[in-house]
């Protein structure tokens, strides 16, 4: 490249304890320079993130910002060298106004008394800079979502942003919205700020980008400019890896439908999904974070209120709490081990019979020793490693705790299975175990429900794939009439028109 | 928006109009010495130790915090200004030192919580025990006699000669506080930070705002203004009594909760506070003019901090 260099990247790498996180990342962003970094979930697009705003270290490579060394130890310094960052995850004071928010962290006083009038100016010359108004006493939580992304940007400018890093700025906004955000961006980028732009939605990268990185599996894959590559192409260079022989997959011959939904939605994310899922097979539900392919579950389940359509499980119709999904042979594994799936601070036994107590039971109450036998059963089933049935869930690593919170599910016989992200985090060796259950399961007539963000996944172990696009949920297809290509594609679409 | 601000107005003042209706409830029903001059600076007079305290509280509950220990500080610090007193020292230096105990109490509760990373909860807690018993130590279990001095005048009620100043130094002192205390939250650096912090802790980190030594100044000044209320202890109590103020810190927890504070962080402000204070004393004082026994008086005041919560959550659901 000729022209100038706002921020260069070079030979970036991270690890954690063993694995690597980023293998050598390279990028560059001009100034009025929008540059999109794409990737699939766990590419590592949200560790460069955090690279660049100084909460993680890198362990190797160099960073250069205007030609000069670039190396922040933390956010605050990030910020003060003029990279901000806008997260998906709005990071304001829900009570502070609008004025202090933006101002935060820069206010000007004098001996410590706020100058008002500085600060009205300031904060409102940010948000007059970036074409809309929003009233400066306003507290925070009175805002739309969008309004509060507005406030974020006019933070991140007001400090005298160069670099602003956008990650998934569309994911919990509407489309009208979309188009004045990327307004925003064209402004800002003609007054020659880089912006870097984090997303999945390939159509939106068009759009909006001059350039585009792809991260795969921590490298920096490809780049390029947006205009001389086809959709195909980019989401070739985002999925392009190969098959690993993980999944056992037996003769299934699958039965009647036992979990039957139809026109369901819940708010925020689901927007009619219909789908039948047999026993005796295994369907998967491909989508984006963000997509709703977990609040569809969850939804299903009773852990989201449901707003209209219909479930129905073997006899029963109807909305269900979870206690009563229970009791009509339904078990959900969570996406969220840690804060949702288990009580990591209490032992492998009480964790397992907690769906299910009415098994360890002598009268009215709980007999230990009834509890410690249940899970020694499961420990040896499913060759959990651990010292004792009463060691802490805490204590086990990431594949053992997913075993036992499967084991949840076997020890309470659920005819249907509503693994969310079964297999996140956790080593190849359980993970090939957990494929083997899931599909012995089948074999025995269970029907299960799989979520995964991992292709490779969904296509070794599945009969059926659906995809989840913004809300929406395909109709489930062979995977014998699939491809990666063709899924990702569909995940990553914009419309209606190319469902695989 | 108009219309958001006016209900945003009609929100803040709200606790006021809950004090008018309980005020003017007890005007209906309960003797007329209940509603004379005399029995309204009574009430004034006796929010203060409460309300000082609860100026302190305010500042830590719109920081994300809770102090637990403001009780045991009143207590010691009654017992140092008449420890000090007994031996000799000037009213000035004993109210001076009396001050400095607090003081050093919240400087200690703001190192551990900052410094070992525990949560309040747990700091104060402890603390309410520790200062408890060194109240206790220090005075051998009984309580300290002092000799008179000016300080007993701070909150005795004013001489005719005085009615001048309509409520004694002591209510000036709570008034002047209290303008000081909302003057810092609304325009100061220092303010704004504790907003921040209580609201959303992460954001004001990502903003370069110092969390800890904010929440250290935030416990500190927590600790100095029950040191205040301390000198107005002893100065009605005119001895040194260890096992005064047990559970104050609850009163003036529940004086911040009922004034439209959120133990969640964030929200809260001086004038709820106060009216909150009020409230309750209100409440007390009528109970027992109409001839209500002191149970009965208990079980009103936990009903009214359970409704006032109530409330908040209603209005604040119409909003969204």
């Amino acid at each position: 490249m000729t022209e100038a260099v706002r921020l260069q990247v070079e030979g970036v790498t991270v690890r954690f304890g063993g694995t690597i996180a980023l293998d050598g990342v390279h990028l560059s962003v001009a100034p009025g320079e929008v540059l999109a970094l794409v990737g699939e979930n766990g590419a590592g697009k949200s560790t460069l993130m955090k690279v660049l705003s100084g909460a993680i270290l890198p362990d190797a490579g160099t960073m250069t910002l205007d030609g000069q060394p670039y190396g922040p130890r933390d956010p605050r310094e990030a910020r003060n060298h003029g990279i901000a960052m806008i997260y998906q995850e709005l990071s304001l004071a829900p009570s502070l106004t609008v004025r202090d928010n933006i101002m935060l962290g820069v206010e000007p006083a004098r001996m410590g008394v706020l100058d008002d009038r500085q600060m009205n100016e300031q904060a409102g010359k940010a948000l007059a800079e970036l074409g809309h108004a929003i009233p400066l006493d306003a507290p925070v939580k009175w805002l739309s979502v969008s309004d509060q992304q507005l406030v974020e940007i006019a933070r991140a400018s007001a400090v005298g942003c160069r670099v602003l890093i956008l990650d998934e700025p569309t994911s919990s906004i509407t489309q009208t919205d979309v188009q004045r955000l990327f307004q925003l961006i064209r402004r800002m980028k003609a007054a020659g700020q880089s912006i870097i732009y984090i997303s999945h939605f390939i159509e939106e990268v068009r759009e909006i980008a001059d350039r585009f990185v792809v991260l795969r599996d921590g490298q920096s894959v490809g780049a390029g400019n947006v205009a001389d590559h086809s959709t195909a192409q980019i989401v070739a260079l985002m999925v392009g890896r190969e098959l690993q022989d993980l999944h056992p997959r037996s003769a299934r011959s699958p039965g009647e439908p036992i979990l039957e939904v139809t026109g369901l939605s819940s708010l925020p994310r689901v927007n009619s999904a219909t789908l039948a899922l047999k026993s005796g097979e295994v369907v998967g539900i491909f989508g984006l974070v963000g997509s709703g392919r977990s609040d569809l579950v969850r939804a299903i389940f009773g852990l989201a209120p449901v707003q209209s359509g219909k479930v129905r499980v073997g006899i029963y119709e109807g909305a269900g709490t979870p206690a009563r999904r229970w009791s009509q042979g339904i078990g959900i594994v969570s996406e969220d081990r840690k804060s949702e799936g288990l009580a990591l601070s209490r032992s492998i036994a009480e964790n397992l019979i907690l769906p299910y107590p009415q098994s360890v039971e002598s009268g009215a109450l709980l007999s230990p020793s009834r509890m410690k036998q249940a899970a020694r059963g499961w420990i040896d089933r499913l060759s959990v490693r651990c010292r004792s049935a009463d060691q802490k869930i805490a204590e086990l690593s990431g594949g053992n705790q997913q075993k036992i919170a499967l084991a949840r599910l076997l020890h309470r016989d659920v005819d249907v299975l509503l693994l969310d992200e079964p297999t996140r985090g956790i080593d190849v060796g359980c993970k090939r175990q957990i494929f083997e259950l899931i599909d012995s399961l089948a074999t025995q007539n269970k029907a299960v429900l799989m979520i995964s963000s991992y292709l490779p996944d969904l296509l070794g172990i599945c009969d059926r794939i659906a995809v989840m696009n913004r809300g929406r949920l395909s109709p489930p297809r062979p995977v014998s009439e699939l491809d990666e290509h063709a899924i990702m594609l569909a995940a990553v679409g914009s419309g209606t028109g190319d469902r695989p | 928006m108009n219309n958001d601000r006016l209900r945003e107005w009609l929100n803040r003042l709200s606790p006021v109009f809950v004090l008018l209706v309980v005020y003017l409830l007890f005007v209906l029903v309960a003797p007329a010495s209940f509603s004379s001059v005399r029995n309204l600076e009574l009430i004034i007079r006796q929010t203060t130790i409460v309300g000082i305290t609860g100026l302190g509280m305010t500042m830590v509950i719109i920081g994300g915090g809770i102090d637990l220990a403001v009780g045991s500080v009143v207590a010691l610090v009654t017992v140092v200004i008449a420890w000090l007193l007994a031996h000799g020292t000037t009213p000035l230096a004993a109210a001076a030192g009396g001050l400095l105990a607090g003081l050093i109490c919240g400087l200690l509760n703001g190192v551990l919580i900052t410094r070992l990373k525990l949560v309040p909860f747990i700091v104060t807690l402890g603390t309410l025990l520790v200062f408890r018993g060194l109240a206790k130590g220090l005075a051998h279990e009984q309580k300290i006699d002092a000799p008179l001095s000016w300080l007993n005048e701070l909150s005795a009620a004013i001489k005719p000669d005085h009615a001048w100043t309509l409520v004694p130094p002591g209510v000036w002192i709570f008034a002047v506080l209290a303008f000081l205390v909302a003057l810092v939250l609304r325009y100061t650096r220092f303010g704004l930070h504790t907003l921040a912090i209580g609201s959303n802790e992460q954001a004001a980190r990502l903003c370069g705002v110092p969390i800890e030594k904010t929440k250290l100044v935030v416990y500190a000044l927590s600790g100095l203004f029950a040191g205040i209320a301390g000198l107005m202890q002893f100065s009605r109590l005119t001895v040194g009594d260890p096992t005064v103020a047990a559970g104050l810190e609850l009163d003036a927890i529940a004086a911040v909760v009922i004034g439209g504070g959120s133990l969640a962080g964030g929200e809260g402000s001086v004038l709820g506070t106060i009216v909150g204070a009020l409230i309750m004393t209100v409440i007390r004082s009528g109970c027992t003019q109409i001839g209500l026994s002191n149970w009965l008086q208990e079980m009103i005041t936990g009903v009214i901090i359970i409704s006032a919560v109530v409330l908040d959550r209603l209005r604040h659901r119409q909003r969204t």
